[in-house]
C-alpha cells in the first residue's frame, strides 16, 4: 500500500509542478538560511581560532595596567632591565621580546605610508611566528647599537616600493633614514580585522632613541617552550614583576600577564553565540516554512475535493487518501530540504569566499535541516491530509 | 425480478436526511431486486430519490432503514471502510461530468482503480491498456483529459469503470453532458459492455431516448418506486 500510494503522491505532485513549487519554497529559502548562517558562523569561528593561533605559539603577552586594551595609561611601562630579568630568572622560556610601538611616516621616494614602527629584537620574530621571506633579521651588534635598520611588512613595501624588492634601499622615517634589510611574509588580518603586514620592525633601542626618546617597554612577548609550562611560567613572571615594581603584598598587579589562548575562546565563545542566534533566527524562517506548506495543502484540498471525491468513489481507503496527502506533504518538504542544502552550499561556497573564511562543510546541520524538513511535512501534512481523508464522497463529487 | 439469484436486494430501504421538523425523506420505503446482466434504467422528475437511490445502490451513501443485499451479503450496515472496499472490487461507476483526473493521461485515469488493488505495474498497463481499447481509445492513451473530446472522456470515464471488471456499472447520467451524437456511441458502447461482458448496469437517466437502451426501466416519484416495467428489447 505504500509504495502505491507513494506512486500516487507523486503523480499528485506532478501534476502540479507551479504549486509544488511554491509550496516548497518557505522551505527551501528556510533550509538554506539556516545551513547558510550556521556554516558561515562555523567558518567564521574557525578563521579567528586559526588567527589567534597564527599569533605565536605559547605566546604570554604583558602589558601595564589592569586590564587588556585601553585603561592601561595610569600603570608604568616596562623597562629594558625587565627584560633582561626574565631572560635571566625564569627557565622553560624560547623567546621574550621587547615591544614598544610608536605611529610614524614611512618615506620612500616621492612615496610615504603612515605606520606602527615597532621596537623589538630578533626574538619578537620568533615569538610571534614571523618568518622572513627575504633579507634578514637583526644582527647583534645592530641590535646593541641601535642601528637604523628595519625589517618591513607586505603593506608597507606595497605602498612604498610596489612589486620591487625592497631589501637594500633606504626608508625615512620623522628624521632619519633607515636602511630596509628584510621584508616579513605576508599574514593577512589579524583576529580583530586589523592589518598585521602594515608593520615596520626595528632593534628596540633605535626606536626608544630616535622615535619615542625614553628607555619604556610598552608590552613584553614571552614565548613559553612547551605549552605545559605556560601556567608555570605565568605565575613565576607574574611574581617576579611583582617584586621589581615594588607591588605590595595585599596591592593588585599594576600589569597584566595575557595569554591569546584565553582570548581565542573568548573570542570564538562570542562568534559561536552569534551563531546559534543567526542559525536560530533562520530556524523560525523555516518554521514559517511549514506553515506555508499547512496553508497550500489546506488550500489544496479544498481544491481538489472533487478529485478526493473521485478516489473515494473508485473505492480509496480513507488512510489512503490521508496516506497519500501525507506523503505528498512529506515528499515536497523533503524535497524543499534537499533544494534548500543545495542552495546552501551554492551560497556558503560563495559567501565564504567573500568574507575570506574558510568554508567548512557541516554534515550534521545538513542532515538536522533536512530530516527538520521532513519532520515538518508530516507535523504540517497531517491536519489538511485528515481534512482530506474525511470528505463524504457524495459531497466531495458535488462539489464543484 | 427473480428472487434468489438476485444480485442486489433492496428491501423496504428509507433514506432520512435532517431529523425532527426539517427532516426530510428522500426515499419512503424502496424494494428492487436486480439480476446479474441486468440493464435497468432508472428515471424520474428532480426529488424522485433517484439519485439518492443510486447513492445507496453505489455504496457511496446508507439507508436510514431497510436491508441491502449485495450478492447476498447484507450491505447496510457495513463500516466506510468495507463499502470502499466494496466499490473497489465489485461497482464501477460513471458520472455525468465524466470526472476524471485533470493534467493526467487517460492511461493513467484508467490505472487509477487497478493502484488501490494493488496490481504490479506490468499487468496494471496491461489491463489499463485493454480497457481503453475496449472503448474504443487505442492510441489516445497518453493525452490528457483537456485533449480529448466529451464523448471521448466519457469513454475514458467507462473505461476505468470496467478496468477493474466490476460485478455491477453504475452511470449516473452518462449521456448528461454529451451532444445526441456522442450520446448514443456512449450508450451503444454501455450497452455493447452489457451485453458482452455482462457486466449488470444501473443508469439514472431522465432522457426516454437513452432509457430506451436498457432492458428495463424503473420510475422514482416522490420517494416511491412507480413503475418497474421491462422493455421489449435492445434498441
Amino acid at each position: 500500500m505504500l509504495w502505491n500510494t507513494l506512486l500516487l503522491a507523486l503523480r499528485a505532485i506532478r501534476r502540479n509542478l507551479m504549486r509544488s513549487f511554491l509550496t516548497v519554497l518557505g522551505i527551501v529559502i528556510g533550509v538554506a538560511a539556516v545551513i547558510t548562517m550556521v556554516t558561515l558562523g562555523n567558518g567564521a569561528t574557525q578563521s579567528v581560532s586559526d588567527q589567534i593561533a597564527g599569533m605565536g605559539s605559547n605566546l604570554l603577552m604583558l602589558r601595564p595596567g589592569q586590564r587588556f586594551g585601553p585603561g592601561s595609561e595610569g600603570a608604568p611601562n616596562f623597562k629594558d632591565t625587565d627584560i633582561e630579568a626574565i631572560r635571566n630568572q625564569i627557565g622553560s622560556i624560547e623567546a621574550v621580546a621587547p615591544v614598544v610601538n610608536k605611529t610614524a611616516t614611512a618615506v620612500y621616494q616621492a612615496k610615504n605610508w603612515s605606520t606602527v614602527v615597532t621596537g623589538s629584537s630578533n626574538d619578537y620574530f620568533q615569538a610571534g611566528n614571523w618568518v622572513i621571506a627575504s633579507g634578514r633579521s637583526f644582527s647583534e651588534a645592530e641590535e646593541r647599537a641601535g642601528k637604523a635598520v628595519c625589517v618591513i611588512g607586505e603593506t608597507v613595501r606595497d605602498k612604498l616600493f610596489g612589486r620591487r624588492n625592497p631589501v637594500g634601499s633606504e626608508i625615512r622615517i620623522k628624521q632619519f633614514a633607515c636602511e630596509v634589510i628584510g621584508l616579513l611574509k605576508s599574514r593577512g588580518q589579524s583576529a580583530m580585522g586589523s592589518d598585521q603586514d602594515d608593520a615596520v620592525v626595528m632593534p628596540l633601542h633605535t626606536v626608544q632613541r630616535r622615535l619615542t626618546g625614553n628607555l619604556d617597554v610598552n608590552m613584553i612577548m614571552i614565548s613559553v617552550r612547551n605549552s605545559a609550562a605556560i601556567d608555570a611560567v605565568k605565575d613565576q613572571v607574574t611574581r617576579l614583576l611583582r617584586e621589581r615594581r615594588n607591588i605590595a603584598e595585599n596591592e593588585e598587579d599594576d600589569f597584566r600577564v595575557m595569554d591569546p589562548r584565553q582570548i581565542s575562546e573568548t573570542l570564538t565563545g562570542t562568534t559561536r553565540i552569534l551563531t546559534m542566534l543567526l542559525g536560530a533566527v533562520a530556524a523560525v524562517s523555516l518554521l514559517v516554512g511549514g506553515i506555508g506548506i499547512m496553508n497550500i495543502m489546506l488550500v489544496s484540498v479544498t481544491e481538489r475535493t472533487r478529485e478526493i471525491g473521485i478516489r473515494l468513489a473508485i473505492g480509496a481507503l480513507e488512510r489512503e487518501v490521508l496516506l497519500q496527502f501525507l506523503i505528498e506533504a512529506v515528499v515536497l518538504s523533503s524535497l524543499g530540504g534537499l533544494i534548500g542544502i543545495a542552495l546552501a552550499t551554492g551560497a556558503t561556497i560563495g559567501l565564504a569566499r567573500l568574507m575570506g573564511i574558510p568554508f567548512l562543510f557541516d554534515a550534521g546541520i545538513n542532515l538536522l535541516s533536512f530530516l527538520f524538513s521532513a519532520a515538518i511535512g508530516v507535523l504540517f501534512g497531517f491536519f489538511p491530509a485528515r481534512r482530506a481523508a474525511r470528505l463524504d464522497p457524495i459531497e466531495a463529487l458535488r462539489h464543484e | 425480478m427473480t428472487g434468489a439469484a438476485a444480485l442486489i436486494r433492496l428491501s423496504a430501504i428509507s433514506k432520512t436526511y435532517g431529523s425532527g421538523q426539517a427532516a426530510f425523506q428522500a426515499l419512503k420505503g424502496i424494494d428492487l431486486s436486480v439480476a446479474a446482466g441486468e440493464f435497468v434504467a432508472i428515471m424520474g422528475p428532480s426529488g424522485s430519490g433517484k439519485s439518492t437511490a443510486m447513492n445507496i445502490l453505489g455504496c457511496l451513501d446508507t439507508p436510514t432503514t431497510g436491508r441491502y443485499e449485495f450478492q447476498g451479503v447484507a450491505v447496510e450496515g457495513m463500516t466506510r471502510n468495507q463499502r470502499a472496499l466494496l466499490r473497489r472490487h465489485y461497482l464501477g461507476f460513471v458520472f455525468q461530468g465524466f470526472n476524471l483526473l485533470a493534467r493526467t493521461t487517460a492511461l493513467e485515469n484508467v490505472e487509477l482503480p487497478l493502484i488501490y488493488r494493488g496490481d504490479p505495474a506490468g499487468s496494471r498497463h496491461q489491463a489499463a491498456r485493454a480497457a481503453l481499447e475496449q472503448v474504443g481509445l487505442k492510441g489516445w492513451e497518453h493525452h490528457s483529459p483537456n485533449e480529448l473530446s466529451g464523448g471521448q472522456q466519457q469513454r475514458v470515464a467507462i473505461a476505468r469503470a470496467i478496468v477493474t471488471r466490476p460485478a455491477v456499472l453504475l452511470a449516473d447520467e452518462p449521456t448528461g453532458n454529451l451532444d445526441s451524437r456522442n450520446s448514443r456511441e456512449i450508450m451503444d458502447l454501455i450497452a455493447a459492455l452489457n451485453r458482452d461482458l455482462g457486466i449488470t448496469v444501473l443508469m439514472v437517466t431522465h432522457e426516454p431516448d437513452m432509457a430506451a437502451y436498457a432492458s428495463r426501466v424503473v420510475h422514482f416519484v416522490d420517494g416511491l418506486v412507480e413503475s418497474d416495467r421491462h422493455n421489449g428489447g435492445h434498441a
